[in-house]
């Protein structure tokens, strides 16, 4: 097998979109519209900021992907199924192709650091004996080693979101999503919680930030969409953060 | 479901009810407190209706024969009756000792004298048929006047009439008794799992986040009903097993004279019906309770 069939595989799989909107609007029940007609395409090992104020539809995106909610108009393609066809019993199947990590890290407070992250193998079945060799790897990549046995409340915060996203990465999901990754972190903590982002990237997996730090995303010079009452301003590659905000 | 996924859902269901212990409590309280009433009620129908089932085999119907009957039609006829399902016993009565009976509970002495020898009631033959179920009176009774040879059948309607009633009176209460200690404890449940839902609220939307199935994140709040609705049963039980073998040896030894004519339903036929009862009965309000529950709860909390 040479070199070159390596690379032309890795090109071929970043050029593989994963997920599509088409026409995608969402209006709540009060007629408020969320989102308005987004198309968008983010091809697999793709880094992408998603960026806008409050009310621009970011979160209603999120939870679009996660299958909450129904958009109200148009289609969404994850790995290229369309996500209106999943039926209830098999969302949750689909959400394990999702790692999430949150502003406010959303552990759970009575377990350690090591049965936080063994909880995301453990409902969904994993064997014991993956869990225990799983585990202990991602908590070592996160550099948390020595927090094994810490809780939470024992942890600074940017130790509490590495923490969720080795709960996040250790069911190797295909996209993680990162809401706010930074939003309780000061800025040193942010760039750390940047760099691993980059790092998981390199990897393989599929990173979508969402987020309003200017100062992250300047740095980053990533892809970045901006969205804007609920519609799609702009779309760049190794943007910034859009000035018109 | 998986053993493990088994096991997890016993440990978690465990947990639950101790982190959940108020509320637990008070739904295997309701649950036992319901059983055992309806362990009480179960008590005083199953005497009440043995009372009943022994005063209505002593409700006889007579049979009397045509005049000139041979003895061995009448034979045939007391075997064709016997062989009847409804008929628990039957008694042969000669016209001489329905005379000598009431010539002792009924006439003075002169009268006896006046009749001499002559039984009036000669032709009097009968057969006394005893009847398991009061209520299948109306079937024998038709059976009987259609025999050959059989002159007139002597029954009371309205006898058959009272005890049918109160039977179905004690059916009636009863379900009504039950059905109400069931839909409260069925809430009980009910709300129980809605709290235990809502003060995990985070977590299982963490689980569902993590794309836990639905069935899995239920498992530890069924098996938190299953468990509850054990405890619920075992305890009522026990205490009813205490309370009709106790009843029963003081009263059988205070009031020996009273309860002569009529003796308690065993304590093991009992509770070989009410035990099973009980159980079915506890278990499956455990069970329902938070299996109609916990799933449109859990469909309630969100992801993100």
């Amino acid at each position: 097998m040479s070199r070159f069939y390596h690379l032309d595989k890795v090109s071929e799989t970043k050029e593989k979109p994963i997920i599509r909107f088409e026409g995608v609007g969402k209006t709540y029940q009060k007629g408020i519209a969320a989102l308005n007609d987004i198309n968008l395409t983010i091809n697999k090992g793709e880094f992408v900021f998603i960026v806008g104020t409050s009310g621009s539809g970011k979160s209603t995106l999120i939870k679009l992907l996660l299958k909450e909610i129904e958009p109200t108009e148009g289609r969404i393609y994850v790995e290229g199924k369309d996500l209106s066809r999943l039926r209830s019993r098999q969302v949750a199947k689909y959400r394990r192709n999702l790692g999430v990590v949150f502003q406010n890290f959303r552990l759970l407070p009575d377990r350690n650091v090591y049965e936080n992250v063994a909880f995301a193998q453990r409902v969904i079945n994993t064997p014991t004996s993956i869990i225990r060799r799983r585990v202990p790897a991602m908590l070592s990549s996160m550099g948390l080693t020595e927090k094994y046995g810490s809780y939470p409340n024992e942890l600074s915060g940017g130790e509490q979101q590495r923490v969720a996203l080795a709960r996040a990465l250790v069911n190797n999901p295909l996209i993680l999503l990162a809401d706010e990754p930074t939003g309780n972190l000061d800025p040193s903590n942010s760039i750390e919680i940047m760099s691993l982002l980059n790092e998981i990237n390199k990897r393989g997996t599929t990173v979508i930030v969402v987020t309003h730090n200017k100062e992250i995303v300047d740095m980053m010079q990533k892809r970045v969409i901006t969205l804007h009452k609920g519609k799609l301003v702009s779309d760049e590659q190794k943007g910034g953060y859009s000035n018109e905000l | 479901m998986s053993y493990k996924t088994f096991t997890y859902s016993m440990k978690e269901g465990v947990k639950n009810i101790w982190r959940n212990r108020m509320y637990s409590l008070a739904s295997i309280g309701t649950i036992t407190a319901s059983l055992f009433l309806f362990g009480i009620l179960f008590f005083i129908v199953a005497n009440f209706q043995s009372v009943i089932k022994s005063a209505e085999s002593s409700v006889g119907i007579t049979v009397f024969f045509e005049e000139g009957i041979r003895q061995a039609r009448i034979d045939e006829i007391g075997k064709e009756l016997a062989q009847r399902e409804e008929v628990k016993s039957i008694e042969f009565v000669s016209g001489e000792e329905t005379w000598q009976k009431y010539k002792e509970e009924y006439l003075s002495e002169e009268l006896v004298e006046s009749f001499g020898d002559d039984n009036p009631l000669a032709d009097s033959d009968s057969y006394t048929v005893y009847l398991h179920d009061v209520e299948s009176q109306t079937s024998l009774v038709e059976f009987a006047q259609n025999l050959e040879g059989v002159r007139k059948v002597n029954y009371s309607e309205s006898i058959a009439k009272a005890f049918s009633n109160i039977n179905s009176i004690i059916a009636m209460v009863s379900v009504a008794i039950i059905v109400i200690l069931v839909s409260v404890s069925i809430f009980l449940i009910n709300s129980s799992v809605t709290m235990g839902v809502a003060a995990r609220k985070e977590e299982i939307s963490i689980m569902k986040l993590l794309g836990a199935t639905d069935k899995f994140i239920s498992g530890p709040f069924v098996i938190e009903g299953l468990l509850v609705g054990i405890i619920g049963s075992v305890i009522p039980l026990s205490i009813l097993y205490l309370v009709y073998d106790n009843l029963l040896t003081y009263i059988t030894s205070k009031y020996t004279s009273v309860f002569n004519i009529f003796s308690f339903v065993d304590i093991s036929d009992i509770f070989a019906f009410l035990g099973p009862i009980i159980l079915i009965i506890g278990i499956g309000i455990g069970f329902l309770g938070s299996f109609i529950t916990v799933r449109r709860q859990i469909r309630q909390v969100e992801v993100s």
